[in-house]
């Protein structure tokens, strides 16, 4: 099985990266979620 | 909620049968042997990436014509999966480069146009930070992301038009090519799975820059009071 490293970084990494690109979604989405509410609250009741 | 957490388990489930796929089902190739595995995960990658940025070309021209928001968050969201999937490419590649040409990189004309890609679209992400006003920085990157579209079909049609040191394309590469009808299974499998991976992506990034323009929008409201 020559070479068997190689498929499992490539595989590894690729699954890593798209993982990642996740994880800083889910984070940015959360953050601007917050951010909704704070200025939602900021704001006079009404609007 | 629901349709995004449906797509995202398919998604998932594609991507992981695509994987054993990739290990059990396929056969080994001759020359290469276990290391030609990558090409199922490689080329998946490569051809969503390019997709995803005639997506984003498609919406940047809608941009220019009906000056619609979505269009916007629909453009740099596609844009940014691209970048993402162009950026496993060309980590993935040197990983098989290296066993298979000794060398993990080379300036051939299908690894400097992929990098030229993914460089035009890093500036496209960039140019945005750049510019305050919403719809001015929508245009703008708009008008940028129809140029760097030219780059997509240099790179496809790199390994037609020169021959260098990357491979002969196998699959529509015309007469001699092709692959081992198993193969050709799997990797038309691996094909659909980091599609639906790159849709769901680009859903929930679509779904991001819309909360964003929320946030702009309540912004102002707030600095008016």
């Amino acid at each position: 099985m020559k070479n068997l490293n190689s498929v499992f970084a490539a595989y590894l990494i690729g699954w890593g990266v798209f993982f990642l690109f996740y994880i800083s979604i889910a984070k940015r989405t959360n953050d601007l979620r917050a951010e909704v509410e704070r200025l939602k609250n900021s704001l006079p009741r009404g609007k | 909620m629901g349709k995004r957490v449906i797509l995202g388990a398919v998604a998932i489930l594609l991507v992981i049968a695509a994987a054993y796929a990739s290990f059990y089902v396929a056969p080994e190739e001759r020359t290469m042997g276990v290391l030609q595995r990558i090409f199922y995960f490689h080329v998946a990658s490569a051809w969503a990436g390019m997709d995803a940025f005639l997506l984003c070309f498609i919406a940047n021209l809608l941009y220019v014509w009906k000056r619609g928001q979505k269009y916007d968050w629909l453009g740099v969201s596609s844009a940014e999966v691209g970048l993402v999937l162009t950026t496993v490419v060309l980590i993935t590649g040197p990983i098989w480069a290296k066993p298979a040409w000794g060398i993990y990189w080379t300036w051939d004309a299908r690894l400097t146009s992929t990098f030229v890609l993914w460089l035009l679209y890093v500036s496209y992400l960039l140019l945005r930070t750049l510019i305050e006003e919403p719809e001015r920085r929508a245009l703008l990157s708009a008008l940028f992301g129809i140029f760097a579209f030219i780059d997509v079909p240099l790179v496809f049609f790199s390994i037609r038009w020169w021959r260098t040191q990357h491979p002969a394309p196998v699959i529509m590469g015309g007469p001699g090519s092709g692959l081992d009808p198993t193969m050709n299974k799997v990797f038309l499998f691996s094909v659909l799975a980091m599609h639906v991976l790159a849709a769901f992506l680009i859903v929930e990034r679509y779904m991001l820059e819309k909360m964003r323009s929320e946030v702009d929008i309540l912004r102002r409201e707030a600095e008016a009071q």
